[in-house]
């Protein structure tokens, strides 16, 4: 615990340093609001109708931007031997840059979201606690299997591009949830409603942080 | 090597023949469909073969992942090549009987999403392996395990997906109850393609041992 803490801390420390992650990663989930706004009329109905995918791919699209950037300082360095010599395990390891991730994750769609609300026009306050629910749900998701693909991508020589490319499939359950719940709350609809997204949202996030971290050692290597 | 495998090799050409015979001769044409129902016959082993291909995938990998042992690691290569050839051939026939049929080439209904998705998932190993560089077994592997624990998912996602917008294509979700003769001439293929299968994996497997063969070689020569 104590070690998970210790990776997570160094992260923070880095992050508060430099906002290299967050600023970049935010000022492009913004741009993205934005070109999608073009699309279509302003206030259309189109406009309400697309906006929960708009979102997401906000949030994705920046959510491979900063997975990208988690594994990338510490290959550039060096950093990793350094820390794998410490003695930390693969397991630690894993779980403290996947909980980094989600942090740094959490932090952009935070702020994201209520610009969101204003660009698109959407009444959220009523409904913000089952909106941060399913986003919470979704962050976890995206960023278990993104911490160990982002773990596989740097030590491939395509590099940054192999991210996307290995978690777009892979990530298809939760981006198809968390648009689904996200549209249907948005429109008014209860929790209860949604059970369902939100159970393989929860199913997703177990399997694939339990799988991610079991095979987290077999990417990193001596 | 070739040699062992002309009993095989015989084998399949002959249940071939009685398949393509039963397709053509035994199984009656179909009443409403006509003569495109046929590709039933290929549209159906095709796709039990990517299955069964990328089950192999998945098993190899594990076995890789414990043990390391290069052979598993080449039977996990070749099989998601021949996985991906057999799918590509899914994707190809399904619109081919599609057109008539529902009237549409391409429709988003849950069975040929997955597919898609698997496609890509598979595509994506593929492309690991070609750029991943060195330590790409290992990547690969732990794809072929995550990409195959997901399927179920994403096809239970596109389920719920596809449920909450009901296409106005009529697609019967249980299938259309199969006569008896219909039924045999199936299993017929689905026998020589599976046969097929282990036929392709066995060369390519041959293949690709011959190759390190030559690369040792080269090597030494050097």
């Amino acid at each position: 615990m104590k070690r998970i803490y210790a990776i997570v801390r160094k992260d923070l420390i880095i992050e508060l340093r430099s906002k290299e992650i967050i600023s970049t990663t935010l000022l492009f989930s913004l741009l993205v609001l934005v070109i999608f706004n073009f699309t279509f009329e302003p206030g259309s109905q189109a406009s309400r109708e697309l906006a929960p995918g708009i979102l997401w791919v906000a949030f994705s699209f920046a959510g491979i931007l900063g997975l990208n950037r988690s594994f990338i300082y510490e290959k550039d360095q060096e950093c990793l031997q350094g820390i794998l010599l410490t003695p930390v395990d693969r397991g630690s390891l894993y779980l403290g840059k996947f909980f980094g991730n989600i942090i740094f994750l959490g932090i952009v769609e935070l702020i994201t979201l209520p610009l969101f609300a204003l660009l698109f026009n959407m009444e959220i306050i009523n409904v913000l606690p089952s909106l941060l629910l399913i986003i919470f749900l979704g962050t976890v998701g995206f960023s278990s299997v993104g911490t160990l693909f982002s773990a596989i991508s740097i030590n491939t020589r395509a590099r940054e591009v192999m991210l996307p490319i290995l978690l777009f499939p892979i990530s298809v359950p939760v981006i198809l949830s968390s648009v689904k719940a996200t549209g249907a709350i948005l429109r008014g609809s209860d929790l209860s409603d949604i059970s369902s997204w939100l159970k393989l949202l929860a199913g997703y996030d177990v399997i694939f942080s339990v799988l991610s971290y079991l095979v987290f050692e077999y990417v990193i290597e001596e | 090597m070739i040699k062992r495998l002309y009993l095989p090799g015989f084998l399949f050409f002959m249940v071939l023949i009685i398949g393509l015979y039963s397709v053509f001769f035994y199984a009656p044409v179909e009443r409403v469909q006509g003569v495109v129902q046929k590709i039933f016959y290929i549209h159906v082993p095709s796709a039990w073969v990517s299955y069964l291909a990328f089950f192999i995938v998945f098993i190899a990998s594990i076995i890789f992942l414990i043990g390391s042992s290069p052979q598993w690691d080449t039977i996990a290569y070749c099989s998601a090549e021949v996985g991906v050839i057999f799918t590509t051939m899914v994707l190809i026939t399904g619109p081919f009987w599609g057109k008539p049929i529902w009237g549409t080439w391409w429709s988003w209904d849950p069975r040929l999403t997955t597919t898609l998705i698997l496609w890509l998932i598979y595509l994506t190993y593929l492309t690991l392996r070609a750029y991943g560089g060195p330590g790409s077994s290992r990547y690969a592997a732990v794809l072929g395990v995550v990409g195959f624990l997901d399927v179920p998912l994403v096809h239970v996602s596109v389920k719920w997906w596809r449920s909450l917008h009901p296409t106005p294509v009529v697609i019967n979700p249980q299938g259309p109850q199969l006569e008896r003769s219909m039924f045999i001439t199936l299993i017929i293929m689905l026998i020589a393609f599976t046969i097929l299968y282990l036929l392709i994996l066995s060369i390519r497997v041959a293949i690709s041992r011959l190759e390190g063969e030559i690369n040792e070689l080269k090597t030494v020569s050097e």
